[in-house]
């Protein structure tokens, strides 16, 4: 047997048929599963008071915070594949936020956005302005993480400054002599021969947005007051405030691990692979229309 | 002769001598201690108590030896079962999940443990009986209780010319705003009271006592929209917080110190009144003994209720699959039934003491502070929260409703409770496997 197939047999294939079968069953993780058909998938349907709230604020970080994140990285990789000068101490600059830990990462955004005595307030309020209460407003919480989302896309933003920089001068040389100015240069040159590794941004952008948690967990502990406490019942400040942080894979944890409901979050987790495998199907087949691979096959 | 003397008594020595080897390695094999894992909550100045009463334990039972481990929580604790390396002996802040332990089975029933050692359960009081059984299983023991009650600032209290504590709801609602004092540009400066859901120790549960509201009808379906209690103690909420402001609320508490922490807002004397646990008086005395304070029970909606409060309180149990069970056994009986070690406890941590017996106890160090608490954990009236299969999920569930409806996202209260009612009863139902009723 092959060091792959085992891997992939321990690591993903038993967990998944596991998970499967666990969502069929009443499981609490401390007595064996009990069979219950399809009692899981109907409350998940049809009881669940906070699972749609838990799926609109993850279609927001993905409709949101994904787009703006590629973007954002996109447009970093332009300049600093422009830039005449200092390029390695930029490049570092801007890739270092991605080496922050995440749950240290939201910390600080917590801290620097608190609207009491946070230093961003601060300053607004020298300039007059009165500023949100970031994470503590259901209104600004979801932007404050996409705030944070966007400080730390170094990752992305490197591996688009390698696609950038690897365009053939040629092309742009073509181009230029075509009459092209920068903008008719970016949409039909560094556009087409970059959309591969778009497509892999978007992909896993997407991916992770499915899979956000850590930064919404933390930041709903922190921002609530509650998070310092051993003892402390975590599942009273998930989401917090006013659930608008609760997204997707925190309330399967919430279900599974602090209510110790393991096969009705196992039916969650069925749910969210179904609903990956259908988001990325769609963008997959629809990257056809966008995505040039040069003379290579797909 | 004197021969056969010489070899009569080398033999003898080689006896005594292989007597002596043999008598050491006996007292040496029945001595060997049994090393007895046990996971707490506490953590910090309060771990270091209850090790003090862990290590007296330990050295008068020279057959055990007690390693502590603090900073325990709920998941840690089911994790270790779980995996098959749980403590022999496991406690918990959580009482809800009391419906969890004892219906796995996660934590084994003690019942017949307390029968063979003789130990009645009217050891213990009424209330802490409650939330340390489960489905005819008694799967935990209350080790010290928790009550909650009023601390005032008595320095504010004279600057703003109110002469006691509140005993009423709306003695507290005035005091409060009497107290309440904001700054120049709107913000709260001194808050005479935040009952804001979420804060500290705020929690449905805790303040609908106030009121004498009920959970639960006699067949265990939720009836919190038939309860006047409910829908009134959520009116006046909102209405005190709309006096306040709600967005003022939400920036002057992210502005505020760690609960449990020197920065706590009424220890430095940005609240003037506050909803809390009997351990604060310990915390004040460690971090800020020179606050001139004084502690009421929670003024109450119903004045025959008065002297009332909630009541919790950490539990304690064996894990199952345990290797040491009658050890663990003898330690939990210990924890939970000595008053020497109920009292060391409760002086340390100032909890409530836990049984009957500790209460009264001569080794209680008197406080007045503190004695308020053991009045309302004696009080008739005095009550807890339902223990369900939803473990403390279904809490959660009433304290997100009540953070809407404070927040002004609940457009009709009556409805929203009803329908709370019926998410209460599938989340239970659910909870035992049984799906949608």
């Amino acid at each position: 047997m092959s060091p792959w197939l085992v891997g992939f047999s321990v690591f993903f294939g038993y967990p998944l048929v596991m998970s499967a079968y666990l969502s069929f069953n009443h499981y609490d993780l401390l007595s064996s599963p009990r069979w219950v058909g399809l009692a899981n998938y109907r409350y998940l349907f049809t009881v669940d008071p906070q699972v749609w709230t838990a799926i609109k604020n993850t279609l927001w970080l993905i409709a949101v915070m994904v787009p703006l994140q590629v973007v954002f990285a996109y447009g970093i990789a332009m300049l600093l594949a422009r830039a005449k000068s200092g390029v390695g101490f930029l490049r570092t600059i801007f890739y270092l936020p991605a080496l922050a830990p995440p749950v240290a990462a939201t910390l600080g955004f917590v801290f620097i956005l608190n609207p009491a005595t946070g230093p961003v307030n601060t300053i607004l309020s020298h300039l007059g302005i009165q500023g949100p209460l970031w994470f503590q407003d259901p209104a600004w919480s979801k932007p404050s993480l996409t705030l944070l989302g966007l400080w730390g896309v170094g990752n992305t933003m490197v591996i688009f400054l390698a696609a950038v920089l690897d365009v053939p001068r040629h092309l742009y040389e073509s181009a230029e002599l075509d009459g092209a100015g920068p903008l008719q240069r970016l949409r039909w040159v560094t556009l087409p021969t970059t959309s591969p590794v778009i497509l892999f941004a978007v992909i896993l952008g997407v991916i992770q947005g499915l899979q956000y948690f850590t930064q919404a967990y933390v930041a709903a502990g922190v921002a609530s007051g509650q998070a310092s406490q051993a003892g402390d019942v975590t599942a009273g400040t998930l989401g917090y405030p006013l659930d608008s942080t609760l997204v997707y894979p925190v309330l399967l944890f919430q279900h599974g691990f602090t209510d110790f409901q393991m096969g009705y979050a196992s039916a969650m987790a069925m749910l969210l692979l179904a609903v990956s495998f259908a988001v990325i199907s769609i963008i997959l087949v629809n990257s056809r229309k966008w995505v040039h691979y040069g003379g290579a096959a797909r | 002769m004197s021969r056969t003397r010489g070899v009569l008594a080398l033999l003898v020595l080689c006896a005594l001598g292989v007597a002596a080897v043999g008598a050491t390695a006996a007292t040496a094999k029945k001595s060997a201690p049994t090393k007895l894992t046990v996971w707490v909550g506490w953590s910090a100045r309060e771990l270091s108590v209850f090790k003090k009463v862990a290590a007296e334990y330990d050295k008068s039972h020279p057959n055990v030896t007690v390693d502590v481990l603090g900073s325990i929580n709920d998941d840690k604790i089911v994790a270790a079962i779980r995996a098959g390396n749980a403590p022999d002996v496991a406690s918990s802040f959580n009482s809800y999940d009391v419906g969890i332990y004892c219906g796995t089975g996660g934590w084994i029933d003690l019942s017949s443990k307390l029968k063979s050692s003789g130990i009645p359960l009217s050891t213990f009081p009424a209330a802490t009986n409650y939330y340390t059984q489960f489905g005819g299983k008694k799967c935990a023991l209350p080790l010290l209780a928790d009550t909650y009650g009023l601390y005032y600032n008595k320095d504010l209290f004279r600057t703003a010319g109110i002469s006691g504590p509140p005993k009423t709801i709306a003695e507290l609602t005035a005091d409060a705003k009497k107290l309440t004092k904001f700054n120049p540009d709107g913000s709260i400066k001194v808050l005479g009271f935040d009952p804001f859901i979420g804060f500290y120790e705020n929690t449905p549960e805790r303040w609908v006592t106030a009121w004498g509201a009920k959970w639960l009808d006699s067949s265990n379906k939720a009836i919190l929209a038939k309860q006047p209690g409910w829908s009134n103690w959520m009116t006046w909420l909102k209405s005190y917080v709309n006096w306040v402001g709600y967005n003022k609320l939400v920036k002057f508490q992210a502005g505020l110190g760690d609960e449990f922490s020197a920065s706590n807002a009424f220890e430095v004397g940005k609240i003037a009144m506050n909803y809390d646990g009997e351990w604060r008086v310990a915390f004040i005395q460690a971090e800020h003994p020179k606050l001139n304070y004084g502690t009421s029970p929670m003024p109450v909606a119903n004045p025959k209720l008065y002297g009332s409060g909630y009541i919790n309180g950490t539990i304690i149990g064996i894990p199952k699959n345990g290797k040491h069970e009658a050890e663990a056994w003898d330690l939990v009986k210990y924890l939970t039934t000595n008053t020497h070690a109920l009292a060391e406890l409760s002086n340390g941590l100032r909890n409530v003491p836990s049984t009957q017996k500790s209460l009264t106890s001569p080794e209680l160090t008197p406080d007045a502070h503190f004695a308020t608490f053991l009045k309302i954990f004696g009080n008739k009236y005095s009550s807890t929260s339902p223990i369900t299969a939803a473990g403390v999920s279904y809490t959660n569930a009433v304290q997100n409703f009540a953070t809407k409806w404070q927040a002004g996202k609940v457009s009709n209260l009556g409805s929203g409770l009803s329908k709370l009612d019926g998410q209460l009863d599938a989340m239970v139902k659910q909870a035992g496997g049984g799906g949608v009723p």
